[in-house]
């Protein structure tokens, strides 16, 4: 990963996910029209774009929640028929959507494993098997570098950030090989956005392919390695990150002209205001 | 590592113990305990022991069942009054049509599956409030209860159960006494052990302890990460329903016969017992030997304030302060629990 800033936009690894002209229509409205998009392993695919730009729609077709109306969704090169998010999380494609689907009450360990807790023994003396659960997740998240005072602290008492890392350390045990994470840091300060952004690193690190939606092109530059820009439902193109820079990525994402406009109109004395 | 060791001394032994549950109810049975031993040579004899251990049993096993059910979210309401219909079915199949006592006791199992079953099925199904939901079901089991009660035996209650089939062998599992240094202790003390190690075992080392837990706490966040949800609450409504039935047995048995009325009442006391051994009202916390030690405060203050040589009328003040010092409790430790910190 110390090439990055050489690496080439069309890809020369091959892709975990392919979409190619993908469109999405729900009733009249056009949520999304004529995008592609890859996504490689040990590379993060930033998807940026305003409120409405159809960010959610798109990772909604990658993880199997709809089906493109028109278009290509490639798994391994291979077409994909997601009927269910489950089928996409059995092929190692993990979304974590901002919720992230952790009980605050719950410690971190019984959190890791609700779903797929590990068990020991027999008939009616099958249980929970608490030791290797406690284990297995203080070597995940010591592995991810990830500074979890207790895990049997109940996850309400993690910080917005170490929530989420906690939450992409299960994808990444788990066997996700596809990270989709939807506007992780939004809600977060600078600092947490900072730890979530590492762990990101840690899991592009581990070779998972990484899909990063957000609207902030200052969390997507420093670690992404192709950006998508979307505009209402339509592609404003794929960029590597030797062809743009974080100027220019600012502007288009914010459509660079009518943020022009709108610092007109929001200037002092202006009449038309 | 050096860092992560050293918080966690600084603050992992006062957290930890701060936040179980059952905290407060230690405190509390041990206060009570203390306030009444002194107060009466007899409520700590080995005699008061069996005797405030005693209310304390059968509302301990149905507290537990309760703490299971609202740690998974949901209340029941139906709970108290289905003791009364389990023990009315197994004497009158007993009595008036002959049954032998375990094949009566067997019926009136699977009709409180069945209630159970139901009660959890419109539940979830519905996803209106189980407050509502079993009040309903409380109503019309009542109704039931003495409606049918009076139809066949012109009273508010049916008696005669010495006579049937399997009474002896019955009673002695359910309902007898065993000597503990020349001092008899109710058998049904034994089952709510038997009940709360069971109910702990399950909650704190199983799988389906994890899910009850994850229901309660967060029901959406349960079932995106494939938490069969409807299954969890439905069995927990079956299991109350199980121990409804378990306590309408040893009660039927010991006083041989069962008012039309009987367990009505109770359904408050079963989660106030429950509250006081630290579950949260909103689901997604507390534990089962809490609820148990819920039990022996209420045995205790019953008890003792007869011991005492008190007017029984304080006891319900009492109630009503343990009650409102518990839910004080903790919603401070589902504040500490819950806030986030930077
Ligand atoms: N299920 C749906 N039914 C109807 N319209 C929908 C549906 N989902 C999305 N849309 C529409 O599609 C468009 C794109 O929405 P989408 O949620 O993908 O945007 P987004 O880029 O994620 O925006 P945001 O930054 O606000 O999350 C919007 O106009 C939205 O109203
Ligand atoms: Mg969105």
């Amino acid at each position: 990963m110390t090439a990055i800033d050489e690496k080439t936009p069309a890809g020369a690894a091959s892709a975990l996910l392919e979409v190619r002209a993908a469109g999405k229509t729900f009733g009249g409205v056009i949520a999304l029209r004529d995008v592609s998009m890859r996504v490689c392993a040990g590379e993060v695919t930033c998807v940026l774009g305003d409120n409405g730009a159809g960010k959610s729609t798109l990772i909604k077709i990658l993880s199997g929640m709809h089906a493109p109306d028109s278009g290509e969704y490639l798994v391994d090169g291979v077409p994909a028929a997601f009927t269910s998010p489950r089928d996409a999380l059995d092929r190692g494609i993990a979304t974590l959507y901002q919720d992230l689907a952790m009980i605050p009450l719950m410690s971190v360990w019984r959190n890791f494993f609700l779903g797929s807790e590990p068990r020991l023994g027999w008939g009616p003396f099958r249980r929970f098997d608490v030791a290797r659960a406690k284990h297995v997740v203080r070597e995940e998240l010591r592995s991810m570098g990830i500074d979890i005072r207790d895990v049997d602290q109940p996850v309400g008492t993690l910080s917005g950030g170490e929530r989420q890392s906690v939450a992409i350390a299960r994808a990444v045990h788990f066997g996700a090989r596809v990270l989709i994470l939807d506007e992780p840091t939004s809600a977060l300060g600078v600092k947490q956005a900072g730890v979530v952004l590492r762990y990101i690193a840690q899991a592009r690190d581990r070779g998972l392919g990484v899909v990063f939606i957000t609207h902030n092109p200052h969390h997507a530059y420093p670690i992404g390695d192709r950006f998508l820009l979307l505009n209402r439902g339509a592609s404003l193109g794929e960029y590597g990150k030797a062809d743009i820079t974080r100027e220019e990525l600012t502007s288009l994402m914010a459509g660079g002209a009518e943020l022009e406009q709108l610092a007109h109109e929001l200037s002092r004395g202006d009449p038309a205001g | 590592m050096t860092v992560a060791d050293e918080r966690l001394v600084r603050t992992g032994v006062a957290r930890r113990l701060l936040i179980r549950p059952e905290l407060g109810a230690v405190v509390g049975a041990v206060a009570v305990f203390g306030f009444f031993a002194s107060q009466s040579a007899t409520f700590r004899s080995i005699e008061g022991v069996a005797n405030w251990l005693d209310p304390a049993s059968t509302l301990g096993i149905m507290a537990v069942a309760i703490a299971l059910l609202m740690i998974g979210g949901e209340f029941d309401l139906s709970a108290g009054v289905l003791t009364g219909t389990t023990g009315l079915i197994m004497v009158i199949l007993a009595t008036r049509y002959g049954l032998p006592i375990w094949a009566a006791m067997l019926v009136a199992l699977v009709v409180a599956l069945l209630i159970g079953f139901v009660n959890g099925l419109i539940v979830v199904r519905t996803k209106l409030p189980s407050f509502i939901v079993t009040l309903g079901t409380f109503l019309m089991l009542q109704g039931v209860n003495l409606g049918v009660t009076k139809a066949l035996t012109g009273t508010v209650q049916v008696s005669g159960l010495r006579k049937a089939e399997g009474y002896e062998e019955a009673r002695a599992l359910l309902a007898g006494t065993i000597p503990v240094g020349g001092t008899d202790f109710r058998v049904a003390i034994l089952w709510w052990i038997g009940v709360t190690a069971l109910a702990t075992w399950v909650l704190t080392r199983t799988r389906a302890g994890n899910w009850i837990f994850a229901v309660g706490g967060d029901d959406q966040a349960a079932r995106a990460v494939g938490v069969p949800a409807e299954r969890t609450k439905i069995a927990l409504f079956m299991t109350t329903a199980v121990a409804a039935w378990l306590v309408g047995s040893i009660m039927a048995l010991r006083f041989t016969s069962v008012q039309a009325n009987s367990g009505i009442g109770q359904e408050f006391i079963y989660i106030i017992a429950a509250v006081i051994g630290g579950c949260l009202l909103t689901g997604g916390y507390g534990s089962a030997i809490g609820a148990a030690l819920g039990a022996v405060i209420f045995g205790m203050a019953d008890k003792g304030i007869v011991f005492a040589g008190w007017d029984a009328d304080w006891f319900k003040f009492f109630l009503g302060a343990m009650l409102l010092l518990a839910t004080l409790a903790n919603r401070f430790v589902r504040r500490y629990a819950e806030e986030v910190r930077h």
